[in-house]
């Protein structure tokens, strides 16, 4: 069921399609298209965390822990995000502006040879992320979005951001990250969805 | 892989359900979609996401595609495509909103917001086809009656097959009915859907906007978030 490279697929051309919000946007991966909105997804209630209440634990592959409170993480210095965002039901924002923290700093001066790490969220929901993609500033720990305090629709008061994978990858509500030497599936990866999910490669499901 | 379309019926102005034939799918789950690719014959591809509203194991499989008028995939396949032509398709995906007819099922309490429905039928036609007896509920939200998918085969549900369905309408009720049109609240679900008592499995599918509000309230009634499964969904066209 993979078939999402290209070399797999048998075209199926519909003639009299021509499809009609094509965009020339090079930003756009295969298979996407540019959603003005802001679409909502997930699996279950939303939760509704006040930022008093808000704890972020990071735990190493062996055991060791950090947590930081809403004030210690804002006290990591947060920086302005700009960028597009990918959704594996096909659609794609370009331009948005996040603020958020660099997960580079929860794990600076960390001691760990972990290969993945699982992201986990109030209300049960993980994700797993090879390491080499939450590190480098390409992850952030978000808490605004378009200027405002990011909705719990949309996973406030704090989610991941990912953006360059599919954005469940972003888990919303996000409250810790565990290092894990081998990779294990989150929620949506043990469901058939890919272990990585870069858009560029079409890597929808598993 | 290749799926040919080998049946249809309108089943709203806007709506239209396809019958497609696709040999190389696996079987479906109940509340499983499928991918459908178009490709222009310059290679341009779009691709959109359809609920199976067929039962589990069903071939062929049933979608049903409302039109959106600015859409780009929903007014080829409720417009042009034609019996005998082929489309891609990719899956069935998706195991979270998913029921399995098991002996020892908990109840099933449906949500469905306008075409939300369709997943939720998949789940109402797997029981029927299985001779399951799991007690199921559906309350369904929709505009007006001109918008109700499956009209007959839910009506005979409720008179055959011992599935209670009710109907709220938020815009516009069936001539003659005596309720006020509204959105489906708190009230409304404490009175129409099987209490936390019962402790059902509670599926909701629609629009965002119908699926938080009805999440929120379910949560408040007393309804365990993990009992509460939900797909939500905007118009993507």
């Amino acid at each position: 069921m993979v078939g999402s490279t290209k070399g797999h697929l048998m075209a199926v051309f519909s003639p009299g399609f021509r499809g009609r919000r094509r965009s020339t946007n090079p930003g756009l991966p295969p298979g996407q298209y540019e959603e003005h909105g802001f679409p909502v997804l997930s699996a279950g209630p939303t939760q509704r965390v006040r930022q008093d209440d808000w704890r972020f634990t990071l735990t190493t592959e062996t055991g060791e822990q950090r947590s930081w409170s809403w004030q210690d993480l804002m006290d990591l210095g947060p920086e302005t995000i700009d960028t597009d965002i990918h959704c594996v039901t096909s659609w794609s924002k370009f331009g948005t502006r996040w603020r958020g923290v660099s997960v580079d700093k929860l794990l600076d001066g960390v001691a760990s040879d972990a290969g993945f790490v699982m992201a986990g969220s109030y209300g049960g929901y993980t994700t797993n992320l090879p390491k080499a993609d939450v590190v480098g500033a390409r992850a952030w720990i978000a808490f605004e979005f378009d200027g405002q305090p990011l909705h719990p629709e949309h996973g406030g008061p704090a989610r991941l951001l990912v953006p360059h994978l599919y954005f469940w990858k972003s888990a919303k509500w996000v409250n810790s990250l565990t290092l894990m030497e081998h990779d294990r599936a989150g929620f949506w990866e043990s469901l058939g969805y890919h272990a990585h999910g870069d858009p560029w490669r079409e890597e929808r499901y598993s | 892989m290749p799926a040919t379309l080998v049946g249809d019926h309108g089943e709203t102005a806007t709506a239209r359900t396809l019958r497609l034939s696709a040999p190389d799918l696996g079987p479906a789950l109940a509340g499983q979609h499928i991918d459908v690719r178009l490709t222009a014959p310059d290679g341009y591809t779009a691709q959109r996401s359809y609920s199976l509203s067929s039962a589990a194991g069903a071939d062929p499989i049933e979608v049903t595609v409302e039109r959106f008028a600015d859409g780009e995939v929903s007014p080829y396949l409720v417009d042009d495509l034609e019996i005998g032509d082929a489309i891609e398709v990719r899956g069935p995906v998706g195991g979270w909103l998913v029921w399995r007819p098991e002996p020892d099922s908990r109840p099933v309490q449906l949500i469905a917001g306008g075409s939300g429905v369709a997943p939720l039928m998949a789940m109402l036609r797997t029981r029927a086809a299985t001779g399951s007896r799991v007690p199921f509920r559906l309350l369904y939200g929709v505009t007006d009656p001109d918008r109700v998918y499956y009209a007959e085969e839910l009506a005979d549900l409720v008179e055959r097959g011992g599935v209670p369905v009710a109907v709220r309408y938020s815009r516009r009720v069936p001539e003659g009915s005596t309720a006020t049109p509204g959105r489906i609240g708190r009230a409304d679900l404490g009175a129409l859907i099987l209490p936390p008592e019962a402790d059902p499995s509670v599926f909701v599918c629609g629009p965002t906007g119908f699926v938080e509000a009805v999440a929120d309230a379910l949560v408040a009634l007393g309804h365990p978030e993990h009992r509460i499964r939900t797909e939500r969904f905007g118009p993507t066209g």
